[in-house]
């Protein structure tokens, strides 16, 4: 009797764990097209909108020492010519990793764009990142020799932002972000010839 | 409870068994994801098909599973649910998604879901079942809307996304927002829902 209940449990659940496993993968792979178009059309949006004067783009994969593969978007005008880079990049945030999209001018050595692309910060405080009197900061912003973020006080430096009220970590988790990636980027589009 | 009628079982999850102002059951997404009304009726929305989902093969299997198993099971069901809701709602709905977050997936531990499976699916049949899944979905939509809608009001001066109070008028109280609102709130709610429900018992 014990022995038979044993059976049955082990069966009950051996079953239900193949069934449902087999209808999530199914699910998933029905779904997958979609979330992956949607991501992409995120990307492009995100891409057009920090290099404002781009018609097309291509995307640039460049793989450093390490293995890793670092994806550099080139973005031309209608004529073919380039008229800037956009990179991806994230930080750890209030809440959560912090995602976004960074647009460069290499010949001005200034950003010509900055759109959050994925947060999960606090509404209200943290949410102001993606809001336009943070993001309009960067527009123009000399990226060298690094960015600098300042608290409650307005820019002197042409490579300054001031960091939004109540949200400070939200803020320089960007700055840093940028930072971070900036270096490798440059590193790659101007790499001494490699 | 055998006697109840299907309507009774609906309009239980409402009021008298309200899943969170009365059972505190899901307390977590409910003070969580009510920073806004929109949050809260997707998020709500979401509970509200994974119970009715769970509750409906809970009920369909309650002959079958063995009790000491029962348990492993029903969350293997109700993950499965949640997953697919997860995945439709990345699909279809990106920005909802991107709002929810984690909580979408954390839905797999509301203990309202696993509860009324254990509760109430397990032991009885499907329609009944169904029906109390709605009832205690839509009572539990109907909470983190109103919890949405009063943060909403006084963290951004604003209902469903709409700012009608400007910063110019209102200065918002950030900790509405912030977790400890979500206390606040719903503890002056649940104090309003039971001085109500003592007047209604001492009668006038």
């Amino acid at each position: 009797m014990k022995n038979a209940n044993s059976a049955k449990m082990l069966l009950v659940l051996t079953g239900f764990a193949i069934v449902v496993g087999a209808i999530l993968a199914l699910a998933y792979q029905g779904f997958y097209p979609r979330i992956e178009a949607n991501r992409i059309a995120e990307e492009r949006r995100a891409i057009f909108s920090v290099l404002e004067k781009a018609k097309d783009y291509k995307t640039i994969e460049y793989t450093r020492d390490g293995g890793e593969v670092v994806k550099i978007f080139e973005g031309m005008d209608a004529g073919g010519n380039t008229v800037g880079y956009a990179f991806l990049t994230s930080g750890p945030g209030f809440s959560a990793t912090i995602k976004i999209m960074v647009g460069i001018n290499l010949d001005r050595r200034k950003l010509t764009g900055m759109k959050v692309v994925e947060h999960l910060e606090t509404p209200g405080l943290g949410t102001k990142i993606e809001g336009d009197k943070f993001t309009v900061q960067f527009k123009g912003l000399a990226f060298e020799p690094k960015i600098e973020y300042l608290k409650g006080k307005k820019p002197e430096k042409s490579n300054q932002i001031q960091t939004i009220t109540g949200a400070t970590i939200s803020s320089v988790a960007i700055v840093k972000a940028m930072n971070r990636r900036m270096k490798i980027v440059l590193e790659i589009l101007e790499g001494g010839g490699s | 409870m055998a006697g109840k009628s299907l309507g009774a079982e609906f309009v239980k999850g409402l009021w008298a068994e309200n899943p969170v102002l009365r059972l505190l059951l899901g307390m977590c997404p409910a003070l969580a994801v009510s920073n806004s009304a929109i949050n809260g009726l997707a998020m709500g929305l979401a509970t509200l098909f994974v119970l009715v989902a769970s509750n409906t093969m809970v009920s369909l299997i309650r002959r079958i599973v063995p009790s000491q198993v029962r348990i492993p099971t029903y969350i293997m069901i109700i993950a499965a649910f949640v997953t697919l809701a997860d995945l439709c709602l990345k699909a279809r709905l990106p920005e909802i998604s991107k709002a929810l977050g984690p909580y979408v997936p954390l839905i797999v531990c509301n203990c309202l879901i696993l509860g009324r499976s254990e509760f109430f699916a397990s032991k009885h049949p499907i329609i009944p079942s169904i029906i109390d899944g709605l009832g205690m979905g839509i009572g539990f939509t109907g909470v983190l809307v109103v919890l949405g809608m009063v943060r909403e009001v006084f963290g951004s001066g604003a209902i469903f996304g709409f700012v009608f109070m400007g910063e110019d008028v209102f200065t918002p109280w950030v900790v509405m927002i912030l977790p400890a609102g979500a206390f606040l709130t719903l503890g002056m709610l649940m104090g309003i829902i039971n001085y109500i429900g003592n007047l209604r018992k001492e009668g006038p």
